[in-house]
């Protein structure tokens, strides 16, 4: 260190380092920077006995205030059931066909129901319950197992050929072709059977092929095609075709079907949920 | 001269400079890391979590070999806006026998921690080999070749072995069967009794939707269908784990 040292021009002392004749000014730090670094310090020590901070022997200190940022969550989910009042515990307590006939209670469940939605149907159903190739639209007055509030509500809990849950919706529409339950030719004239049911483009109806129907199909698609919920057949007589409505896409169901499968929703989202889910889909418009 | 002074020592001295530097950011080190190894509250107690299956370890590597972390974080905050979202928030438990994690900071896409069964296979299938015929408005690349690449089953028994050397409880049981597991995971009416006896609630299925060979969108579906389900929040005391 050199003696001290005080720039001629300035009047200020260095900090007696000197590189080839250049020296630095050693202005003091202004006195508030000052004070309020070491107030920063005092707040940190302070904050780290308010808050859970220091390691010990077998945990770290919790704190004065004992906070918890999961203790947080808590509180903050119980304000949020406290905001919705004694209308979520109405719906959880209401039989979900009775939901409909109270307008309050339909209201605030469908609101709750078009965010449940969103969340956690829209990805296969769509954002607008439109669906799309292998989705079922939500929208329409077709329903592959049932349009009831009752049966939406059955569907949503309990899913379709949920690998998760035991009372799920099963059926499996045989492999005709693929199991070579049927003849290529057989096929054909099915196909073109289902097809005449709804006059899409190469359909025709013939004797053999409506034997073939009757043999093969009706027992899970009902007579002439107009499906059967109970057994899960979709109807054929209409414009709303799941795997596409063109002869080609019949073919190719019947050959080898491809089959869809729903989550079960009961065990993960509650019955409060899946009860308002229901609400929302059973008013989209093809609620029955 | 005071002790002040005496840094002048310490600054013309580089390696000393350099020496003492490190001490003071391992101390830092020491105090923020090391007693989250000795804390017994650090992983919750919980019941449910087991190992990865041999097929999920695959499909968990082809997630980390995609880069899927780069837009996909696993890790559930404890906030309301996410809980609801997602579902519970993530435990350390859940983590456990990840090596690395998967938490992640940076969410391009959703946070996947419990993704399983949420959707079906198929929707995995088709959404990994064309994500926006299924949600137009989405930004992730298409991964269809992972239906057409058969899975690489040489090392699986190899990556029990490497997750059993630090410290996942894999049995020598385990590590022999390997590869017999993987396949009968996914392989549809597969003898999967020594599968279900090593690993409790498994999914076995044939993921991919083509019974005839195992692919890696086998393995990554059986991993995604995993993820958050193993924990049984029924007996989660949630209070006595608050941190």
């Amino acid at each position: 260190m050199s003696d001290k040292h005080i720039d001629k021009l300035s009047g200020v002392e260095t900090t007696g380092h000197e590189w080839d004749g250049i020296r630095e000014l050693n202005n003091p730090l202004p006195r508030w920077w000052l004070w309020t670094f070491y107030g920063c310090i005092v707040f940190a020590l302070g904050y780290t006995v308010v808050f859970p901070a220091w390691p010990m022997l077998s945990s770290a200190t919790t704190g004065l205030l004992g906070y918890s940022s999961r203790a947080d969550l808590d509180a903050d989910l119980a304000a949020a059931k406290l905001a919705q009042g004694d209308r979520l515990e109405a719906v959880a307590s209401t039989p979900v066909a009775d939901i409909l006939k109270d307008d309050g209670l339909a209201r605030f469940a469908r609101a709750g129901g078009q965010s449940l939605y969103k969340v956690y149907c829209s990805q296969c159903h769509g954002t607008g319950a439109t669906g799309s190739a292998g989705y079922p639209n939500l929208n329409d007055d077709e329903w592959v197992w049932g349009g009831t509030i009752e049966q939406i509500y059955a569907t949503i809990t309990h899913g379709a050929r949920s690998p998760t849950d035991a009372d799920t919706h099963y059926n499996v529409m045989p492999n005709f072709g693929a199991d070579g339950i049927l003849g290529a030719e057989d096929i054909d004239r099915v196909a073109k059977q289902v097809a005449s049911f709804s006059g899409i483009e190469g359909g025709a109806a013939s004797p053999e092929g409506q034997q073939l129907f009757a043999d093969n199909c009706a027992s899970c698609h009902g007579d002439g095609g107009g499906g059967l919920v109970d057994a899960g057949g979709p109807s054929l007589n209409d414009q709303i075709w799941l795997y596409g409505g063109t002869l080609e896409a019949i073919r190719a169901q019947i050959n080898q079907p491809r089959h869809g499968v729903m989550p079960a929703w009961g065990a993960r989202l509650g019955d409060t949920a899946v009860k308002q889910l229901a609400v929302y889909v059973h008013g989209l418009g093809g609620g029955q | 001269m005071d002790i002040l002074g005496k840094h002048g020592v310490i600054e013309r001295n580089a390696t000393l400079l350099l020496t003492l530097s490190l001490v003071v950011v391992c101390i830092g080190g020491i105090v923020e890391v090391a007693p989250l190894f000795y804390f017994q509250n650090t992983i919750e107690k919980v019941e449910g979590m087991r190992p990865y299956t041999p097929l999920e370890l695959a499909g968990r590597d082809i997630y980390i070999r995609e880069g899927c972390y780069t837009c996909h974080s696993q890790m559930i905050r404890p906030f309301r806006d996410e809980t609801e979202r997602y579902g519970h928030y993530s435990l350390a438990a859940e983590s456990m026998y990840d090596h690395p994690f998967q938490w992640g900071s940076k969410r391009t896409g959703p946070d996947l921690a419990r993704v399983g069964g949420r959707y079906s296979d198929e929707w995995h299938v088709e959404h990994l080999s064309n994500p926006q015929a299924l949600v137009p408005e989405s930004i992730m690349p298409k991964y269809g070749f992972l239906a057409d690449t058969p899975l690489d089953t040489r090392n699986v028994a190899a990556s029990l072995k490497a997750n059993a050397a630090v410290g996942v409880p894999y049995g020598e049981d385990a590590v022999a069967n390997a590869e017999r597991d993987l396949v009968a995971q996914a392989t549809p009416d597969a003898d999967t009794s020594g599968l279900l006896e090593r690993y409790s609630n498994v999914r076995t299925e044939d993921f991919d939707g083509n019974p005839k060979r195992i692919t890696e969108m086998d393995a990554l579906v059986a991993y995604l269908q995993m993820l958050g389900t193993l924990v049984d929040f029924s007996t989660y005391d949630a209070e006595a784990n608050y941190r």
